[in-house]
């Protein structure tokens, strides 16, 4: 397999009947290269891409070249062994992809999932000193490519960890939609143990990735908590000293690289987890209890829509999303929960149709309120129901799934702003609120 | 005098120089130093397989030592790039195009394509766990006396973190030096001799200055040496500073790798084997044997529950003592792989025994516990049973290899031109695509623009130096002088000053200000640069540069707050105005003197005038202001 060779550079390797791991000359303009084939993730088809002795990595194109095979590859690349599936185990880690089990992809350069969770648990023995644990590999995607189908599944699977006798779960997940996923799990699951979802933010084919880090606390944590509640449990700080278990319906991704991306919002976190000192620091004490069997309930209804408002947006959008048949429309407004007010008598024929309208804020931080201003007023009036403190991510998976099991509009209504998981916090402290240090 | 063509002598360089772009490699922070920090972050690395699947061995080896990682993060020069807390960006262009104009300069090829490759590093020096780095030209050569030297690649790659302090749990580094772009430029092992390798080092330290896009100055430029003999193995000599220790390095290198084969061929002839020596090497707890020792050392361990272990080494007596560099015997040899493997203070051994406070009557004993007779050896180890079990066993592996000769080490260079074991040579496991950073392909455009910076040869430069007036010596100290570039960028700034007084300046009033008490490091570009401003906008004379310079810098010696300005306000010349109310008020106070002195006139009122306005006016200046004044009272 010639792995992302195309047009000039693959005909010219196949005539000399080149593979990857070859040893291959290529000679042009009386230089000489000589080295071992790689796989090319070059976006130039004329490219040939060669490992030297040293190690390094180069590009050659093959025009006016002349290529020759010098050496083929040994065939003795050993076999991957299978880990024998053990049967009983304390704890099961579930892979779903992600950057916590990626490595380099030849056809884009790019990274992509590909190592087991065994190979991780290969490279990181410790964790058989805190805990037996089994691995599924459920799927591998990158979380971009997540879907409520796949929330399912994994539900699902957490449902069948439990059954088999495991004391926690832990699932491997890429880091961009991993709030989401957590929620679904959150509404979906009555537990008996801890769920905890782990990524890491640099891939673990770095000698600095967080992943092996973030992967045993998840572990101990799964052990340790007392908790029957879905976590994400991530690096604490940028430096390799804790990690933080943020409630899954009270967290999100607030930096594109950092290791300490995910903040609870509105909201503490449950626990703080020391991998050196091997604890696990309980941060509050209306955490849910572990229940005695684990209860699943996953479905979602996707006919639902995010809107986030901004000044210029035209409430003809509205139009469109009733001609496709959305069930429900969570707006992300601004500040308290507000839309412009032409958007009022569109959304009063909405919910008069039986669509459900909530509000959230896109300030995120803080708490909804649509009695202080006119407007608010208005929209309440139009059916706009306000979601408290709810993240809007999390408003609209809680929706999905509340419109999987309720038709009757009251019953929505009812369901959306009752505090199932956690996903409300009636009390907002002064602390809640990150402050930036300029001194 | 040792003849290095019959021990088949081949040295290769690595030079590694810092060029001076406006950004580091890979993010948008300037390429400065700072001290300043605020923040800290603690981390630790872990090897990770390479793209073959392999782990490497110096990688596993650092891992091994457990250590903490603490990074100053230094805000002006440092942003979330070298934190590891963000991808990097595109590659510096700028720096691209140095690599590519000196692959030209070196008549050698740019690759097609270049890829950005992470050679795995895990003694926390790249917070990533590995230094980016990438070949962008291939071949090519430099001119030697003793023949063409060829250039086997030149890469692209950024500067590690610098080491601050190392402790026994933990390394602090600071983050600033951390992605500054540093060209590599790797000979063939095609160097002969020890004072050619410093001769073609110097040419291509020279070459880079050249280009006017370097950095100076200490720590920005650094030698590595591969050196073999015939029979030996590539040894790779670390971080030489210093041009003028490279021939000591490489000849002590090639002794001891000489000394090393002897040893072979020595055990040998003892009738040595891998398996003999593996089956009589002994060890035994000796820790009772020394209970009422008169030795500190071997005190001072027991004292903390330490152990001494002897081991039996057959056919060794005398080995441990030969030596191989100046001081350094095969038992220091073995010393430094216990040190810095199994963590030890270090070894005894039979040939340097009785000594450290062990007698003759304790050797006596050891040698019956072990059973040490005829060409045999043993070695004493003391400390902690952990480390003393590690230690036995590299020791053993040390020790077999004597049979094969020369074993595949990284070594540190040392003051005084002999070396010390670092760690295992890493292989080209380390090496993995920089996953982050797609391909760049080296179009036309780039080599364009690449061309329009090739600096011009050592020859071409020396000309058109010698066409600015500068004599052909002056000229040439210019140009083997590392200040080459702050020369171009005066005379380019300054129009109206002379060449030839920048040239004298840099290359002599500088060197000279030692001589006369002062200090010649503390004159930097930014006083320079004042004190040539001041004289092409004509406020000082040339005359008084020496006299600012050796003020400036007696001053900074003292460690007082000096200001350049302020010293070159206190020389600024005198008005056309001012010089002439001087001269006139000399002449008319002086007026007995010259008209008994007729004819000597002038003189008396030159060196009267000069000694009031020296520094502040040009002696041709006042001589014919004074004749001119004469003149009109001799009509």
């Amino acid at each position: 397999m010639l792995e992302g060779y195309r047009g000039s550079a693959l005909q010219s390797l196949l005539q000399i009947n080149a593979d990857i791991g070859d040893l291959i000359e290529i000679e042009k303009n009386g230089n000489t290269y000589k080295g071992i084939l790689m796989p090319s993730y070059s976006p130039y088809d004329d490219i040939i891409v060669i490992k030297l002795d040293n190690g390094y990595n180069i590009g050659v194109s093959i025009i006016s070249a002349k290529i020759k095979l010098i050496k083929k590859k040994s065939e003795s690349q050993k076999e991957t062994q299978e880990v024998s599936k053990s049967t009983k185990s304390e704890i099961k880690i579930i892979s779903t992809g992600g950057t916590i089990v990626s490595k380099i992809e030849y056809e884009t350069g790019a990274v992509r999932p590909a190592l087991s969770t065994e190979d991780i648990i290969k490279f990181m023995p410790e964790i058989n000193n805190i805990a037996k644990i089994s691995a599924e590999i459920l799927f591998a995607i990158l979380s971009e490519n997540m879907t409520p189908e796949h929330w399912i599944k994994i539900a699902e699977a957490v449902k069948r960890a439990f059954k088999e006798g495991n004391e926690g779960v832990v699932i491997a997940h890429g880091t961009d939609t991993m709030a989401y996923t957590a929620s679904a799990l959150a509404f979906s699951l009555k537990l008996p143990g801890p769920v905890v979802l782990v990524g890491s933010q640099r891939s673990s084919d770095r000698p600095s990735s967080d992943a092996a880090i973030n992967l045993y606390s998840s572990v101990l944590l799964a052990k340790k908590a007392p908790f029957g509640e879905v976590v994400i449990n991530m690096h604490g700080e940028s430096s390799d000293t804790y990690t933080l278990a943020h409630r899954g319906v009270k967290v999100r991704k607030m930096h594109t690289s950092r290791r300490d991306a995910f903040q609870s919002i509105n909201d503490k976190p449950l626990a703080k987890v020391g991998w050196k000192e091997n604890k696990v620091e309980i941060l509050r004490s209306d955490y849910i209890p572990k229940r005695d069997e684990v209860e699943e309930d996953a479905k979602f209804d996707t006919h639902v829509f995010l809107l986030k408002y901004y000044p210029g947006l035209t409430p003809d959008i509205l139009e469109y999303l009733m001609d496709k048949k959305i069930r429900g429309v969570i707006l992300e407004g601004t500040g308290l929960g507000h839309v412009a007010t032409s958007f009022v008598d569109y959304i009063k024929k909405m919910t008069k149709d039986g669509v459900f309208v909530g509000m959230t804020s896109q300030c995120l931080f803080g708490r909804v309120n649509m009695n202080v201003y006119t407007t608010g007023r208005l929209l309440q009036e139009a059916g706009v129901v306000p979601l408290e403190d709810m993240l809007p991510e999390v408003a609209i998976v809680k929706l999905m799934w509340v419109l999987a099991h309720e038709s009757d509009q009251e019953k929505v209504k009812k369901l959306m702003l009752t505090n199932l998981v956690g996903e409300i916090n009636p009390r907002h402290s002064l602390d809640f609120f990150p402050r930036w240090n300029y001194d | 005098m040792i003849d290095y063509n019959k021990l088949g002598l081949k040295v290769g360089l690595e030079i590694h120089q810092q060029l001076d772009t406006s950004t580091k490699l890979f993010c948008n922070c300037p390429t400065i130093l700072s001290e300043e920090y605020k923040n800290t972050l603690e981390r630790y690395l872990r090897p990770v397989f390479s793209e073959t699947g392999e782990i490497d061995v110096a990688a596993l080896f650092e891992w091994e030592k457990n250590k903490k990682y603490v990074y100053r993060i230094p805000q002006q020069a440092t942003c979330l790039v070298e934190c590891d807390e963000e991808p990097p960006h595109r590659m510096s262009e700028e720096a691209l195009l140095i690599g590519l104009a000196m692959t030209l300069a070196f008549h050698g090829t740019p690759v097609d394509e270049v890829y950005v490759m992470r050679k795995v590093v895990i003694d926390g020096s790249n917070t990533s766990g590995f230094q980016r780095t990438s070949i962008v030209g291939l071949g090519g050569y430099i001119e030697d006396e003793d023949g063409k030297v060829s250039i086997q690649t030149i890469a692209i790659e950024e500067d590690a973190a610098r080491k601050i302090e190392d402790t026994k749990d933990s390394v602090i580094y600071n983050l600033d030096r951390l992605g500054i772009p540093l060209i590599e430029i790797s000979t063939g092992p095609d160097i002969h001799s020890p004072e050619q390798a410093k001769r073609v080092a110097l040419k291509i330290g020279q070459m880079l200055r050249l280009t006017g896009r370097v950095k100076r100055g200490l720590g920005t430029i650094r030698q590595d040496l591969n050196v073999s003999i015939t029979g030996g193995v590539k040894t790779e000599i670390k971080g030489v500073q210093e041009l003028d220790l490279i021939p000591k390095l490489i000849e002590y290198e090639a002794m001891r790798q000489l000394k090393l084969l002897e040893i072979k061929d020595e055990l040998i002839k003892r009738g040595a084997t891998k398996e003999n020596i593996s089956s009589g090497y002994v060890v035994k707890d000796l820790t009772e044997l020394f209970k009422e020792t008169k030795s500190n050392v071997i005190l001072r361990e027991l004292k903390k529950g330490g152990k001494v272990y002897g081991i039996k080494v057959p056919h060794f007596k005398g080995i441990f003592g030969i030596e191989l560099m100046p001081n350094r015997r095969f038992g220091t040899e073995v010393s430094d792989y216990v040190k810095v493997l199994a963590g030890l203070g270090g070894i005894f051994h039979i040939d340097e025994l009785p000594n450290y406070g062990i007698s003759q009557e304790e050797v006596n004993k050891v040698k019956d516990e072990l059973n040490v007779k005829d060409d045999d050896g043993f070695i004493l180890i003391v400390g902690e049973k952990s480390k003393l079990d590690l230690a036995v066993q590299v020791i053993k592996d040390r020790i077999l290899y004597a049979l094969e000769g020369v074993p595949k080490e990284t070594r540190g260079a040392n003051e005084d031109g002999t070396t010390r074991f670092l760690r295992p040579q890493p292989g080209a496991a380390r090496m993995y695509p920089e996953t982050d950073i797609p391909p760049i392909r080296i179009t036309e455009d780039l080599i364009k623009k690449a061309k329009e910076i090739i600096p011009p040869t050592p020859e071409e430069k020396l000309k058109s130096l010698i066409s600015l007036g500068l004599s052909e010596e002056l000229a040439k100290q210019v140009l083997n002088s590392p200040r080459l570039d702050s020369f171009d960028y005066f005379v380019k700034k300054y129009p109206k000053v002379s060449p030839v007084v920048i040239a004298t300046t840099l290359e002599n009033t500088i060197k000279s200000l030692k001589s006369q008490g002062g200090d010649p490091e503390a004159i930097t570009d930014y006083v320079l640069d004042s004190v040539f401003d001041a004289l092409n906008s004509g406020k000082i004379s040339k005359d008084s540069i020496p006299e600012i310079l050796l003020k400036y810098s007696k001053e900074k010696k003292e460690g007082e707050n000096v200001n350049i300005d302020k010293i070159i306000s206190s020389f600024s010349s005198l008005s056309e105005e001012e010089l002439e109310k001087i001269v006139k008020e000399t002449i008319e106070t002086s007026k007995e003197e010259i008209t008994k002195k007729r004819d000597k006139a002038f003189n008396i009122l030159m060196g009267k005038v000069m000694s009031k306005v020296r520094g502040r006016a040009d002696g041709k200046r006042v001589a014919d202001l004074i004749r001119r004044e004469l003149e009109k009272i001799n009509g």
